[in-house]
């Protein structure tokens, strides 16, 4: 009963987790950012500290709710250069666990390849992610995001200029 | 083509243009491996990223692997890393402490200072052997200007107080921001780029791409700055500051810091809480330096370029930067957060969350600069087309956002290929205009 319980957990989150894949690779980002909490956070450290804190550490992306939003606004205008042309990405989502940590909370994470293909240069980024879900009428919303990439340095694509 | 006509610089028409071969060719770029790199000093890094004796990092500099080192008595040392015995990386962790480094291959033992103490089987070598040739080796030179560490692999290289020329003026308004001294931050970006360096030279020091290419980032902050009552986006901004050519190539533009400095010129932006300890930094500046050294300190923007390929972007955060060439099309680049020890964690964190609010692979700003260059890149192929044009403001005293500063690096990177040496970077008075 247990483990039937916690299966059905893990698919609901899976599903959530494609869907946001799904988004995310066809350039849905206003519905993307939707997924987030008023007081969500998305991070990716940077590829030499993926310990980093962004309070004291440099990190590549430290976005609250309102610049996750500019960053939506962004790469959804003509003048986000590296992404327009926009690139194509797919997202392949994997190892996807699930941990009830409160009343409405999961502590999720995945493993993740993200390809894109832009300009001649094709490549995966590849890395992990931690997420903390809320649970919010019967849906799942995103309070916290972090993307971290086992690469040593950002040797193809010249930056991280699509989300992650 | 000869190396001399690389570049045409015309006061009399106010032209300046370099031969995009100068982008895109190997012997160039080979050229300038033995002229400017093995010839110039080199950023190594900041001493506080080895703070205690027995820290130690590893970086490349030029293609060559070093270790930099806080030795044993606290001095700072530079070795290269490779072991006398065999050859091998004698250090293959990135950083770390350590009280000795041990060659995998053969362990030979190292002490913080470079020494050999000891190898298996030390019956098996001569007694006659010079012990003092088996240590680690220091690069040719090393130096340090306030806390910032350069090598040289010219042993025959001006000392690195002369090389610096001007632009120590402007390493000392950065390093006086604190009396308890600057710290980088950890966390590194470390990313390739398909271009030429110098395009990211160029980029870096360049005010003239900015609202063409920035277009995103200046709305985010305008709808930012639109939320606080009374603050109205910057104007006439454009046509603030000045460029400076500093002799040797090293060059800085400097401008009104107009969105406030955490040192130490408060803005709204900031936040109410910031205020009273943006005030007591100010306060102390002024009791240290005077007011007008001062408002050098706190209200100046300063785009620092040392050349041939450092750059320090001190706004209202730090940015350390060095461009180094892998291919005539291809760069790696890496960037450091630089700030006062001293800072409060709020400060600290401003000033982290601005500089990546713009710049590093994940800003507003840097992935559109690096579709810029890479675009130029891709363009300069084109053999039909022969020269680039960096004219703007050579017919007036340049602005900050003409082109003086890439023509200054550009005339220095061209006396160095010509073997002159140090060369004069200024523009020429243009004809009818001498007084």
């Amino acid at each position: 009963m247990q483990k039937s319980e916690t299966h059905s957990l893990r698919e609901e989150v899976e599903d959530f987790l494609y869907e946001e894949a799904e988004m995310l690779d066809e350039w849905r980002l206003d519905e993307w950012a939707a997924l987030f909490t008023e007081d969500a956070r998305y991070v990716v450290p940077t590829t030499d500290l993926p310990e980093g804190d962004p309070d004291q550490d440099l990190v590549f992306i430290n976005d609250d709710i309102v610049r996750l939003r500019a960053r939506v606004k962004r790469l959804n205008s003509r003048h986000a250069h590296r992404e327009f042309p926009r690139s194509r990405t797919r997202r392949f989502i994997s190892n996807v666990r699930v941990r009830q940590v409160g009343d409405a909370e999961l502590e999720v994470t995945a493993n993740a390849q993200v390809y894109r293909f832009r300009s001649g240069e094709a490549g995966p980024f590849v890395g992990h992610y931690r997420y903390v879900l809320k649970q919010v009428d019967g849906g799942l919303k995103i309070r916290y995001r972090r993307a971290v990439l086992d690469e040593e340095a950002i040797t193809r694509h010249g930056s991280l200029s699509i989300i992650f | 083509m000869e190396t001399r006509d690389l570049i045409i610089d015309d006061s009399e028409k106010g032209m300046f243009r370099f031969h995009r071969s100068c982008m895109t060719s190997k012997d160039v770029l080979k050229l300038e491996w033995k002229r400017i790199f093995d010839k110039c000093w080199l950023y190594l890094g900041h001493e506080s990223e080895v703070e205690n004796p027995g820290d130690y990092l590893r970086r490349n500099v030029a293609g060559r692997p070093l270790i930099f080192v806080r030795g044993e008595n606290g001095d700072m040392r530079v070795f290269f890393n490779t072991c006398p015995h065999r050859g091998a990386l004698v250090c293959r962790e990135d950083e770390g402490n350590a009280k000795v480094f041990q060659c995998f291959y053969h362990a030979w033992t190292f002490n913080m200072d470079g020494e050999l103490l000891r190898r298996p089987d030390e019956a098996g070598f001569s007694e006659l052997a010079d012990r003092s040739e088996l240590g680690l080796t220091p690069p040719p030179r090393v130096d340090s200007y306030r806390g910032f560490y350069f090598v040289s692999f010219n042993r025959d290289v001006e000392d690195l107080n002369t090389y610096l020329a001007g632009a120590k003026e402007y390493i000392d308004l950065i390093t006086d921001q604190s009396d308890a001294g600057l710290k980088v931050s950890r966390g590194t970006n470390k990313y390739s780029v398909l271009s030429n360096w110098k395009l990211l030279i160029e980029n870096a020091m360049d005010g003239y791409h900015l609202l063409p290419v920035h277009k995103t980032y200046f709305e985010y902050v305008y709808d930012l700055v639109k939320q606080i009552p009374g603050q109205s986006p910057f104007s006439d901004w454009r046509q603030l500051g000045t460029v400076r050519p500093l002799g040797n190539g090293h060059v800085v533009v400097e401008s009104p810091g107009l969105a406030g400095r955490t040192v130490a010129s408060w803005n709204p932006m900031m936040g109410e809480d910031t205020r009273e300890e943006i005030e007591t930094i100010r306060e102390r500046l002024v009791e240290q330096h005077g007011e007008e050294r001062t408002h050098r300190i706190a209200d100046t923007n300063h785009s620092l370029l040392i050349f041939p390929n450092l750059l320090i972007n001190d706004f209202i955060f730090t940015i350390v930067r060095v461009f180094e060439p892998t291919a005539p099309g291809s760069t790696a680049a890496t960037a450091w957060s630089l700030a006062p020890r001293d800072h409060s964690p709020n400060l600290l964190s401003q000033r982290l969350d601005n500089f990546i609010s713009f710049l590093g692979p994940g800003g507003f700003g840097t992935p559109d600069d690096v579709e810029a260059v890479e675009s130029c890149q891709a363009g300069l192929q084109v053999g039909e087309v022969e020269w680039c044009d960096i004219s703007r403001g050579m017919h007036r005293e340049a602005l900050s956002f003409d082109e003086l500063q890439m023509r200054a690096f550009w005339r220095q990177w061209h006396g160095h290929l010509m073997g002159l040496g140090r060369v004069n970077t200024m523009d020429p008075i243009p004809v009818g205009k001498e007084s």
